[in-house]
């Protein structure tokens, strides 16, 4: 099960040069900023444009030297950015559009089970104007979901939306991931979606693949040539473990320990993921006791590298096994005499659960 | 007005619809291909299409005349296809209907096209409808508004032509004389009446034509 995918684009201005072999299961994130060629490939991927390559879903070749497969005969799913309801049907029809189409031997995604999955059971009589954002996007990916497709491609799906409608959404992809045994390929510039949603990520720069791997082993590379910015930062999976009431709080256990965050009521062993932001954390060489700090975690410096400006370095640390990555200056650094191997205290300001 | 009269009107009807249907036929690809090619010949083959909108309707009489006549490439060809000679027939004057309504009838459409963008097209392809399938059940139906204008305007075009008609078809009552050329013959008869009772009906025809075009425009928008 994988997604073999190799093109070469070249458009005189904007040249795509890529050689993929990605998860056939999970949500991969091709990430990257405006221009780095993510749409495109996505594109290339559906047969909505072409250019010399390979491409191979699940065991079967959609492109190759001498054949290339029309975009209605792959086996595919595509959400565009903007919804892209067809306005002359009914939510309805437009969720049966591709249903339809497909032969009843090979549908295996169910009409209700979607409807249920993305909360439009109350929608189908209503034409795509008398739907609001969010409505009109989940009824698209209903829309594609229900041509039972091997792979998942959706291109930003939430940009077009404003942050309460992201909101709103979100929680629904994640079901998808979770519930659906469908590969998604998810194109974003965003890193909170991409931390929350992805297993696999993709990072795209100028048309090639700069970096590609697991969520969480590449987020703490440090040599990442993307620019995260503000937004560079681990994220770890964890389960919730003991709830501590007279606080509101409840642990989060990931493989170095355990993180205190606010408890908004999951149960007790719920996966989540945590995200940890690199300008959240700090580290000292001794376990300080009169700090405001509650998470603090001995780990060990396994790797120290520059950061965009000059005075910043990103140190990351091993907790146990799970990678950290924390910001601070190069004079601090020094100061402590950080080097790789080195013991030291990681004090967590702020940890995000998402999903 | 007499017989010759109704049965003026009933032609002109028939060759209106006729032109009409035949138009769609026509019009319709070479819409869509205006309105999604990139090559070079698009701006040359556009602005034939468009000639009868600035040439004055005899002298695309006169060569369709010469063309379709004994002597004309076309002539030659329906003559050994056994179709006989098309000037001075009702279906000579289908022909040049054709050609001189076409641009009333490929802009609307074209411009439907245009308006609609590629992505629908893409969204129906990601849902498994091949390129007829997907035409017939998105293209079209989000293209009505043109198809309805273009419509409206090459039958409306068609009922009021004269000059097309008169060079290619004479005034043959029952087999070319439409209402245009009738009302020009009482004229010449200086048989005022029914002169007038056709070019009221026709002014009356047209108003009513341009009101309903008017009103589903109004109704398109809200």
């Amino acid at each position: 099960m994988s997604i073999r995918a190799r093109f070469q684009l070249d458009r005189g201005e904007f040249r795509l040069d890529v050689d993929l072999d990605l998860p056939g299961r999970g949500v991969t994130a091709l990430f990257g900023p405006s221009g780095s060629g993510k749409t495109t490939l996505l594109r290339l991927i559906a047969g909505l444009e072409r250019a010399p390559g390979y491409l191979e879903v699940n065991g079967e070749v959609w492109q190759d030297e001498t054949h290339f497969l029309p975009t209605h005969r792959r086996s595919l799913g595509y959400v565009f950015q903007e919804a892209s309801l067809f306005p002359h049907l009914s939510a309805q029809r437009n969720l049966e559009y591709g249903m339809k189409r497909v032969p009843a031997a090979q549908r295996r995604v169910d009409l209700d089970r979607v409807l249920d999955l993305l909360g439009i059971g109350h929608l189908l009589e209503r034409k795509p104007d008398r739907l609001s954002g969010g409505e009109r996007q989940r009824v698209a990916i209903g829309r594609a979901l229900l041509t039972s497709p091997r792979v998942l491609l959706m291109d930003e799906p939430l940009s077009a939306l404003d942050l309460a409608r992201k909101q709103e959404i979100l929680p629904y992809l994640e079901r998808l991931h979770d519930e659906l045994d469908i590969p998604i390929l998810y194109v974003s510039h965003a890193p909170d979606e991409v931390a929350r949603l992805a297993d696999h990520i993709v990072a795209l720069d100028n048309g090639r693949a700069v970096a590609e791997g697991p969520l969480a082993a590449t987020l703490a590379r440090l040599d990442l040539p993307i620019r995260l910015g503000e937004d560079v930062g681990v994220v770890l999976d964890a389960v919730i473990g003991e709830h501590d009431e007279a606080w509101h709080l409840v642990r989060a256990d990931f493989a170095g320990g355990g993180l205190w965050v606010r408890d908004n009521g999951l149960p007790s062993g719920h996966h989540v993921r945590v995200r940890i932001l690199a300008r959240d954390v700090s580290l000292s060489l001794s376990h300080q006791e009169d700090t405001s700090i509650q998470n603090l975690l001995q780990g060990c410096v396994s790797q120290i590298a520059d950061d965009n400006h000059p005075a910043l370095v990103l140190v990351r640390v091993h907790v146990g096994e799970a990678p950290i990555v924390a910001r601070l200056t190069k004079r601090s650094a020094s100061t402590l005499g950080l080097v790789p191997g080195k013991a030291v205290w990681v004090q967590i300001k702020a940890v995000a659960l998402i999903g | 007005m007499t017989h010759d009269d109704f049965i003026a009107i009933w032609l002109t009807l028939k060759l209106a619809g006729v032109t009409t249907a035949v138009l769609l036929l026509i019009a319709t690809p070479i819409a869509w291909w205006l309105a999604h090619t990139r090559s070079i010949w698009k701006s040359p083959l556009g602005a034939l299409v468009n000639l009868p909108l600035v040439m004055p309707p005899t002298v695309l009489g006169f060569y369709l005349l010469l063309a379709l006549g004994p002597q004309g490439p076309v002539g030659h060809f329906t003559e050994s296809l056994g179709l006989g000679r098309l000037p001075f027939t009702f279906w000579g004057l289908v022909v040049g209907s054709v050609l001189f309504s076409m641009p009333f009838a490929v802009q609307p459409i074209q411009n439907a096209f245009e308006a609609m963008g590629p992505r629908p097209m893409e969204v129906a392809a990601t849902l498994r409808a091949g390129f007829l399938d997907r035409f017939l059940s998105v293209a079209l139906p989000l293209a009505r508004p043109g198809f309805l204008t273009a419509v409206v305007l090459a039958f409306s075009h068609t009922v009021g032509e004269f000059g097309v008609v008169l060079m290619l078809g004479g005034n043959i009552p029952g087999e070319t004389q439409v209402l245009s050329i009738a009302i020009y013959n009482h004229v010449e008869m200086q048989e005022y009446g029914p002169a007038h009772w056709l070019a009221g009906g026709m002014a009356a025809f047209s108003f009513v034509v341009l009101l309903s075009l008017n009103l589903l425009a109004r109704r398109r928008e809200t």
